[in-house]
C-alpha cells in the first residue's frame, strides 16, 4: 500500500489487526516520509533504526489485542523517554538522556506503539510559534512561511504532514489546541489531573497537561483512552472513572446545551474568526445541540493572570537546570559564576524573560500584588465556568484569534505573541478539558479551529460534540507536500 | 539582688541585662524513607547511594508525600500538646546552592502542620513553661564537601530530601541552662514518641539560635541575631553566652545591634556575621504546585493520639504518686524512655525504694564509668531485680551485694549463681552466729571486760571482728542483736 501515511490511526490499527499491514510496513512508511521531510524540522531527535527494529520484533510476535498494535509514533520532546535524548527544545538539556520513561509515554508503549523520535517544540514549551526552540523553528505543512503554532509545533506539523499517524503534546496555556488550529488538526487538552505529569519536563505545574494530537476526533479519543490513567507518582493526578473514550464515542448530541460566551468577542477580532464562530454555532445546531448565550465575566483577566501564574511556577521549576547535576554546564570562576554563565548560555531569550517575570512576581513586596492576586482571579475565572456549567454542557469558542501567522512576524513582540492564547488560557486556569477541531479556512486558505470546552472530567462529552460537528464540517486540509523534493 | 537564684543576668557597670532566646530546632524525622521519595535515610552510607531521581531533581520528577513522616510530625505535635492543623500547605523556598538539587526546598511557610504548643522544663527552682510557636515539615538539603579537593566541591545527596521537623519555640528561654533543659526535654519527648532519635553527633538534631538582650525589667525585645545551625547543646550554650555579651557590650558602647545571621565558630568560641538583614535571601515562598494541600481527618489524628505512649511529664507524675518517688528521683528516671523502661522492669518484682537507690546510685555510676547507655547495660533489669530481692530477703548484705554487682557488671550473670558459686550467702543462722560471736569474745577477753566496764565504743570493734571472721557474710542485724546479749 503506497498510501499508508495517508491513513488515519484508526485505519492503521484496523489494518494491522486484520494483518493487511505489518507494523514494519507501517513504520517504514512513516520513517521514509519523515526522512523526506527534514525541511519541516519537526524532529529534534530521530530514532528510526530502533523504531524499525521494534516493528520487526512486534511482527515476530504480534500482540493484536493491544490498542496501538505496532503503531509508530513520534512524541513531543518534553516527554522523558528512557535511553533517548530529551531536550525540551533547550540547549540546557541538549545532552540529557533520561534513565526513565514518562507515565504518558509508558502507557502508549504498553499498548504496543513504537517510538520513532522526539518532536520539536518551543523551549520548555514557552512559546506560541515553535520559534523559541534551540533546535530551530518548525515549518507549517500548510505553507512554508507559516509557523505551526506552539509550543507543540513539531507535533502539529508532524501530524498534519503525516510524519506520524498521531502524537502527543502538552498544553499549559494552549500549546496543544493553538498548533492544532494552525495546522488543521485535532488537539485535546484534557482535564487537569487526567494525564500524569510524571516524567514530563515541567513548565508550570498547576497548568501543564499532556494530550493527544490527531488527524480526526476518533483517533484523538483512542489516544486519550490510552494516555489518561491515575498515577500515584503524580500527587495532582486524579482518580476518577475514565471512559473508554473511543468505544463510547457517539455523534448523537441531540439536546446538548452549548454555551456561547459573549466575552470571547474580543476587540479587533478578525471578521473571519467571527464568521467561523457563527458557522460553528450553525453546525452545532445542525447536530441537534441547543445554543445558549452565557457570560464568563472574568475572561479579560485570564491572560494577565496566566502570565503571572505560569512564569512564577516556571521560574521555580527551571531552577534545577543549574549545571550541577546534568545537562549543559558553562565553566565559571566559582559556583555563582558557573550558575550565571550556564543559565545565560543555556536558556534562550523567551525562557529567560519568563524566569525574570516569575522571579519578580514572587519577590517579597510584590507577591501579594501579583501572585496572590492572580490566584484570586484564577479562582474567579474558575467560578465563572462553574456558574456557566449550571446552564450548559459545553462551551463553543474560536480556538485562536487568528490563523497561523508568518515565521518571524511576532518574534519581537512578545505581547502580541501572548495574545494568541487568549481563548485557550482560561481553560488551563480553570483546569478544564478543551479540544480544538479544524472548522474552516481563512481567505488565504489557512486552517481555522473551533474550541469546545467541557466540564471537568467530561472529555467524553466534548469528544462526542467534536465528533458530531466534525462530520458536518467535513474539513479538508490542503497539504501539497511542497517540502518533498 | 534577684530573689531568683537561677536568674541569668549579664552585669555591666550599673546595668543588668536579661537574655532572650528562641530556638528553631531541626529534628530529623525517624523514618525509613525520605519526605517525598522512597530513598533510604540510613546514616553513614556511602556518598550518593541513597539518592532517587526525585532527590536529585531530574526533569519531570515529582514529589509524593510520605504518609509515615506526616504521622510522625503529628505525633510530635501531640507530644508538644500542640494544635494539629487539619489542613497544611507545602511551599517552595527558592534559593540556589549546589547541594539543593531542585533549586528550592519544599517546606511549610504560612500553613504548618502543627500550631502552638508547650514544653515544661524542670529547673532547679521549679517548673518553667516554654511556648512552641509551630512545627512544620521540610526537606533537608544535601551536603557540600569543600575539603576533599583544593579546587572542587563535592556534593553528597544522601541527605537531600530527608524529612525534618522544624520546631520553633517562642522567645521564652532566658539562660543557657534553660536552653540545655529545653533541648533535652524536646529530645526526650521525641525519643519517647519514636519520632526523632535526637542524635546530635549524626546531625539528627540541630538548632538555629535567636538571641537578643534587654535591660532587666524591660518589656520590649531587643534586636535579635540568629546563630545558624548549631549542633550541640554545649555549643549552643557557648554561642549564647558569647553572643549575649557581645550585644551587651555594643549597647553599653552606645552602638546599635544589627539584625543579622551569624555563625558560631567552635574553634575560636565566637560568633561572626554571616549576612545582614539587607543581604537576606528573598526566598520567594509560594505553594508548591506539585503538591496538593495536606488534609488530615479527625479520625486520622485520633488514631495517632491512641498510639501516643505515656510521655515524660505524665510518667513523672505517676512515678511520684504511685511509687512515692521524690521529684528528683522521678525526673532522673523519666529523662529517657529506656531508663524508665528499665526502672519499671526492675520494680515489677522488686522493692521500689531499694531499686530506685540501686539504679540511680550504683548502676548509673557504673555505667557512667564505662561510658555506657542504659540500653548497653551489662546488667539486665531482670538480674538487677534478682540482686535487689537477695538483699531484701536477707540472703546477702548490702555490702556483699556490691561485690556481686561488680561481678555482674563484668557480664550479665544471675546474682543467685554468683552468690552460690562464691559462697557469699549471708549467715543468718542464730546458732552459727552465736558460735562465731562466742569465739570472738573469747579471743578478745580484755576488750570484752573493757566494754562491760563502760567502754561501749568497743561495740563496733566486736561487730567488725565478727564480720571479718565470717568473711563479711554474717547478717549484720542478727550480729548486733546477739552481740548485745552476749556482752
Amino acid at each position: 500500500m503506497s498510501d499508508i501515511t495517508k491513513q488515519s490511526l484508526s485505519e492503521l490499527v484496523e489494518n494491522i489487526k486484520s494483518k493487511k499491514l505489518s507494523s514494519s510496513e507501517v513504520t517504514k512508511a512513516f520513517v521514509e516520509r519523515s526522512e523526506k521531510s527534514k525541511e519541516l524540522n519537526a524532529y529534534i531527535t530521530e530514532d528510526y533504526a530502533n523504531a524499525l527494529n521494534k516493528a520487526k520484533k512486534f511482527d515476530e510476535k504480534p500482540k493484536l489485542d493491544l490498542k496501538l498494535p505496532g503503531i509508530p509514533m513520534a512524541v513531543k520532546d518534553l516527554f522523558c523517554t528512557k535511553d533517548l535524548r530529551t531536550t525540551a527544545g533547550s540547549k540546557i538539556l541538549n545532552n540529557f538522556v533520561p534513565t526513565y520513561e514518562s507515565t504518558v509515554t509508558q502507557n502508549i508503549w504498553n499498548e504496543g506503539a513504537i517510538l520513532m523520535g522526539k518532536l520539536n517544540c518551543d523551549e520548555f514549551a514557552m512559546g506560541s510559534s515553535n520559534e523559541t526552540s534551540f533546535f530551530g523553528n518548525v515549518q507549517n505543512p500548510i505553507d512554508k512561511n507559516l509557523v505551526p503554532g506552539g509550543s507543540s509545533g513539531g507535533s502539529s506539523s508532524a501530524v498534519s504532514a503525516q510524519l506520524t499517524p498521531i502524537t502527543i503534546g502538552t498544553d499549559t496555556g494552549g500549546s496543544i489546541r493553538q498548533p492544532a488550529s494552525f495546522t488543521g488538526t485535532v488537539g485535546l487538552k484534557p482535564t487537569y489531573g487526567s494525564c500524569s505529569r510524571y516524567g514530563i519536563v515541567a513548565f508550570a505545574s498547576s497548568l501543564d497537561q499532556a494530550g493527544p494530537m490527531a488527524q480526526n476526533v476518533k483517533d484523538c479519543a483512542l489516544l486519550q483512552e490510552v494516555i489518561s490513567t491515575y498515577d500515584e507518582k503524580d500527587s495532582t493526578s486524579i482518580d476518577f472513572k475514565r471512559n473508554a473514550y473511543s468505544k463510547e464515542l457517539t455523534k448523537d448530541i441531540k439536546g446538548k446545551k452549548i454555551g456561547i460566551p459573549k466575552e470571547y468577542r474580543v476587540d479587533g477580532m478578525p471578521k473571519e474568526i467571527e464568521d467561523l464562530w457563527k458557522k460553528g454555532i450553525e453546525y452545532a445546531k445542525d447536530c441537534g445541540a441547543e445554543i445558549i448565550d452565557i457570560s464568563l465575566p472574568h475572561t479579560n483577566y485570564a491572560l494577565p493572570t496566566y502570565y503571572i501564574v505560569a512564569p512564577a511556577e516556571a521560574s521555580s521549576n527551571l531552577a534545577r537546570y543549574d549545571g550541577v547535576k546534568y545537562g549543559f554546564r558553562a565553566e565559571g570562576e566559582n559556583l555563582t559564576d558557573m550558575y550565571e554563565k550556564t543559565r545565560s548560555e543555556g536558556f534562550g531569550a523567551e525562557v529567560q524573560r519568563r524566569i525574570m517575570i516569575g522571579t519578580y512576581v514572587l519577590s517579597s513586596g510584590y507577591y501579594d500584588a501579583y501572585y496572590l492576586k492572580a490566584q484570586k482571579v484564577r479562582k474567579l475565572i474558575k467560578n465563572d465556568f462553574d456558574e456557566a456549567y449550571k446552564k450548559v454542557d459545553a462551551i463553543l469558542t474560536p480556538s485562536t484569534p487568528s490563523s497561523a501567522f508568518k515565521i518571524g512576524e511576532k518574534t519581537n513582540d512578545p505581547v502580541s505573541m501572548y495574545l494568541n492564547d487568549i481563548f485557550t488560557v482560561p481553560v488551563n486556569l480553570a483546569g478544564l478539558p478543551g479540544i480544538s477541531i479544524p472548522a474552516g479556512h481563512d481567505a488565504n486558505g489557512y486552517p481555522l479551529g473551533l474550541q469546545i470546552i467541557g466540564k471537568a472530567f467530561d472529555e467524553q462529552n466534548i469528544l462526542n460534540i467534536s465528533y458530531a460537528m466534525e462530520e458536518k464540517i467535513n474539513f479538508k486540509n490542503n497539504i501539497t507536500d511542497w517540502w518533498i523534493k | 539582688m534577684s530573689k531568683n537564684k537561677s536568674e541569668y543576668l549579664i552585669n555591666r557597670h550599673d546595668n543588668q541585662y536579661e537574655v532572650v532566646i528562641g530556638l528553631e530546632v531541626h529534628a530529623q524525622v525517624t523514618s525509613e524513607s525520605k519526605l517525598f521519595s522512597t530513598s533510604a535515610t540510613k546514616f553513614g552510607a556511602e556518598p550518593n547511594t541513597q539518592v532517587s531521581l526525585v532527590d536529585a531533581a531530574f526533569p519531570g520528577m515529582l514529589p509524593v508525600i510520605n504518609e509515615y513522616c506526616v504521622k510522625q510530625a503529628i505525633k510530635t505535635g501531640i507530644g508538644l500538646k500542640a494544635k494539629i492543623n487539619k489542613r497544611s500547605v507545602f511551599d517552595r523556598k527558592n534559593y540556589f546552592y549546589a547541594d539543593l538539587p531542585q533549586g528550592y526546598q519544599i517546606s511549610q511557610f504560612k500553613d504548618p502542620i502543627v500550631g502552638e504548643g508547650k514544653v515544661i522544663l524542670d529547673m532547679p527552682d521549679g517548673q518553667k513553661e516554654v511556648g512552641i510557636e509551630r512545627l512544620h515539615l521540610e526537606q533537608d538539603a544535601g551536603k557540600s564537601i569543600h575539603d576533599l579537593d583544593p579546587k572542587n566541591t563535592f556534593v553528597d545527596l544522601n541527605r537531600s530530601g530527608v524529612a525534618l521537623m522544624e520546631i520553633v519555640s517562642k522567645p521564652d528561654l532566658r539562660s543557657p541552662d534553660e536552653v540545655n533543659a529545653y533541648i533535652k526535654k524536646l529530645r526526650s519527648i521525641m525519643r519517647y514518641l519514636g519520632t526523632c532519635d535526637g542524635n546530635m553527633q549524626e546531625g539528627s538534631l540541630r538548632a538555629d539560635v535567636n538571641v537578643s538582650v534587654r535591660k532587666k525589667g524591660s518589656k520590649e525585645f531587643g534586636t535579635r541575631c540568629e546563630i545558624k545551625n548549631v549542633n550541640s547543646i554545649k555549643f549552643m550554650q557557648m554561642a549564647i553566652e558569647y553572643e549575649a555579651n557581645r550585644q551587651v557590650d555594643l549597647i553599653e558602647d552606645g552602638q546599635i545591634i544589627d539584625q543579622e545571621t551569624r555563625l558560631f565558630d567552635t574553634k575560636k568560641n565566637e560568633t561572626r556575621s554571616m549576612r545582614s538583614k539587607e543581604d537576606a535571601h528573598d526566598y520567594r515562598y509560594f505553594p508548591d504546585p506539585d503538591l496538593l494541600p495536606l488534609e488530615v481527618s479527625d479520625d486520622f489524628i485520633d488514631n495517632l493520639k491512641s498510639e501516643i505512649p505515656e510521655l515524660p511529664d505524665e510518667k513523672k507524675k505517676r512515678f511520684i504518686e504511685k511509687f512515692k518517688l521524690s521529684p528528683y528521683e522521678a525526673n532522673i528516671l523519666v529523662s529517657d524512655i529506656e531508663t524508665s523502661n528499665y526502672f519499671e522492669n526492675v520494680i515489677k518484682k522488686s522493692d521500689v525504694k531499694l531499686s530506685t537507690n540501686w539504679i540511680i546510685g550504683e548502676l548509673f555510676a557504673a555505667l557512667n564509668e564505662k561510658n555506657l547507655e542504659i540500653t548497653e547495660s551489662p546488667i539486665s533489669a531482670g538480674n538487677l531485680s534478682k540482686l535487689i530481692n537477695l538483699i531484701k530477703d536477707g540472703t546477702i548484705s548490702g555490702k556483699i551485694a556490691k561485690t556481686v554487682f561488680e561481678q555482674m557488671m563484668e557480664g550479665d550473670k544471675d546474682p543467685k549463681k554468683i552468690v552460690e558459686e562464691k559462697g557469699l550467702k549471708q549467715e543468718s543462722d542464730p546458732k552459727a552466729l552465736e558460735a562465731l560471736i562466742d569465739k570472738v569474745i573469747d579471743d578478745n577477753r580484755d576488750k570484752a571486760t573493757e566494754y562491760k566496764s563502760g567502754k561501749f565504743k568497743l561495740f563496733g570493734f566486736f561487730v567488725g571482728q565478727v564480720m571479718k571472721v565470717s568473711g563479711g557474710k554474717a547478717n549484720p542485724q542478727l550480729v548486733n542483736e546477739i552481740l548485745k546479749k552476749k556482752l
